[in-house]
């Protein structure tokens, strides 16, 4: 008993009750919100890689539409083509698609039983370009001339700079969403610090007689408010990891419906708990030393 | 482990210095946009004196000491503590201040979630002191209030005696230059009230300046020691 009462022992409890800041309620709120922050950050980044794979794939190939001049059969315009800009540095294969080929890809709109026999359709010659060094559409349409072959190049230039917008656009809105997120956790931090702070008058008032500073004093809800945001936001991103793990085992990025999703982006959910514990400190602090400096 | 005595020698009498602790001049005061509470208190306390406050209730005596206790400010005249004009003194320095001012109310104004230890530790611990450094003198004090077997106890499981005498030793812990009670008697029996006082007389006989705001007026009567009368806010007496 004499142990037990020995001053010796003694090791200062929180100033705070141990209670303060970590409601069951305020603690889901903080974990939701980092669940939905890391989920956007993994978004982001599934959408960009969404993108960039598409980018990548229209523009590793190109298209060419040949016209037949002067005595030349289509077959054979399309064979010059072929081979003209097959020499280009940048073009990995050049392939003229045979009639029948051709004729498939107008069925769709016209009818396979409607096209007449003598009726000159343009033959198509697909490239496909070297990923990392492609040639350009000018450089083909350059070499078709000069082989005086009537073509048009689509080398999906068009539709790559959309994509790379979209990119951008979707890890802009990722990026607006992670930080809005912060904000509404900011916000439920001050919240949560005001109701807290007027909820400990008494002891507000038993530091300052004690000698505390404004500082010292929005410290102590400063820390706690951070502490219980990491802890919540760990479990929140924790969550949000699994969530983004189980959209890739089910298959995501396997079609256009879900992004692709890498293991390595689930990494992006760590942030979020810091970041909130960050938001979290100096909501806490600020609301505090608002409050403190109201008083006497 | 070497340990500060708590209690020092004390002072033989009349020695006290003529240094002042507390000066009041013409100080006025008002809640808010009400009615003046104070007008034009005048008074001045030694380094070392003991003075009670008194008055009926309503008279001033607790708004007299949430000014020096920095909790309102004045709506006029001029207030120095330990030589320092308030009406000067910025926030951040308060702290400083406030920290040479041991204060005691009626309600105790303890922390519940706090034990014993932890309460009357309060004050070195905002100090910024180690804990080894200042838990000789916690337990030596507690022992010295009657507390040392109820150390690890918290408020709520403490008489009303023992939680005044728990409010008394977290404010005198870091030895503070000034002592001031709000009605510290006003909730505990007679016997416990004198037993305070003693308290009160022994902390001032070591050197600290003493201001008690008292209704009672026996216990001001037994304690001999000179009193400031307060009546509608303005100075009526003064019994030296």
């Amino acid at each position: 008993m004499k142990a037990a009462l020995s001053p010796e022992r003694w090791r200062p409890a929180p100033l705070l009750p141990r209670g303060d800041g970590r409601d069951p309620a305020f603690l889901f709120l903080i974990a939701a919100l980092c669940f939905f922050a890391g989920l956007a950050a993994v978004a982001g980044l599934a959408g960009e890689r969404a993108a960039e794979g598409w980018r990548s794939e229209l523009g590793g190939s190109a298209t060419i539409v040949v016209r037949a001049q002067g005595g030349q059969t289509p077959d054979e315009a399309a064979a010059a083509a072929a081979e003209a800009v097959s020499k280009l540095k940048g073009v990995t294969e050049a392939q003229a698609l045979e009639k029948a080929k051709a004729d498939a890809l107008l069925a769709p709109w016209i009818g396979a039983a409607a096209l007449p026999p003598d009726l000159p359709v343009p033959r198509l010659v697909t490239v496909e370009l070297d990923r990392k060094a492609p040639a350009t559409g000018a450089e083909m349409r350059k070499a078709l001339a000069a082989a005086g072959v009537d073509a048009t190049v689509d080398d999906h230039s068009r539709w790559t700079s959309d994509l790379m917008r979209a990119g951008v656009l979707a890890r802009a809105i990722a990026a607006a969403l992670f930080v809005l997120i912060l904000a509404v956790l900011g916000a439920a931090i001050a919240f949560a610090a005001r109701q807290d702070l007027a909820a400990r008058r008494d002891l507000v008032e038993a530091l300052h007689l004690c000698g505390a500073s404004d500082g010292a004093i929005a410290g102590l809800f400063q820390a706690r408010f951070a502490l219980s945001a990491v802890e919540a936001g760990v479990v929140g991103a924790a969550l949000a990891a699994a969530a983004a793990a189980l959209l890739k085992a089910l298959g995501a990025g396997e079609g256009l419906a879900a992004p692709p999703i890498a293991w390595k982006d689930l990494l992006a959910v760590a942030p979020a708990p810091v970041l909130g514990a960050l938001v979290a400190a100096l909501a806490a602090r600020a609301t505090a030393m608002a409050m403190l400096a109201e008083g006497p | 482990m070497s340990r500060k005595p708590i209690v020092t020698p004390p002072r033989a009498p009349g020695s006290a210095s003529l240094e002042t602790v507390i000066r009041f001049e013409n100080v006025s005061m008002r809640y808010g946009r009400g009615p003046e509470v104070l007008t034009d208190i005048a008074f001045a306390l030694p380094r070392g004196s003991f003075h009670f406050l008194t008055g009926p209730s309503g008279s001033g005596k607790s708004s007299i000491l949430k000014l020096i206790y920095l909790a309102e400010r004045a709506a006029g005249g001029r207030i120095e503590l330990f030589g320092q004009d308030l009406a000067g003194l910025k926030r951040r320095s308060r702290p400083q201040i406030r920290r040479r001012i041991g204060v005691v109310f009626q309600d105790f104004r303890l922390l519940d979630h706090l034990s014993v230890f932890d309460n009357a530790a309060l004050a070195p611990r905002i100090a910024g002191r180690k804990p080894s450094d200042y838990r000789g003198d916690v337990a030596d004090l507690l022992a010295w209030v009657g507390l040392g077997e109820k150390i690890h106890a918290f408020p709520p499981a403490l008489s009303g005696g023992e939680k005044q005498r728990l409010a008394i030793a977290r404010a005198v812990i870091n030895r503070p230059d000034l002592l001031i009670a709000d009605e510290p008697t006003g909730n505990v029996d007679e016997a416990m009230g004198l037993r305070l006082l003693r308290l009160f007389l022994e902390l001032n006989r070591v050197g600290t300046t003493v201001l008690i705001a008292s209704h009672d007026s026996e216990l001001v009567a037994k304690s001999g020691m000179p009193a400031i009368a307060l009546a509608e806010g303005r100075l009526a007496a003064r019994r030296l």
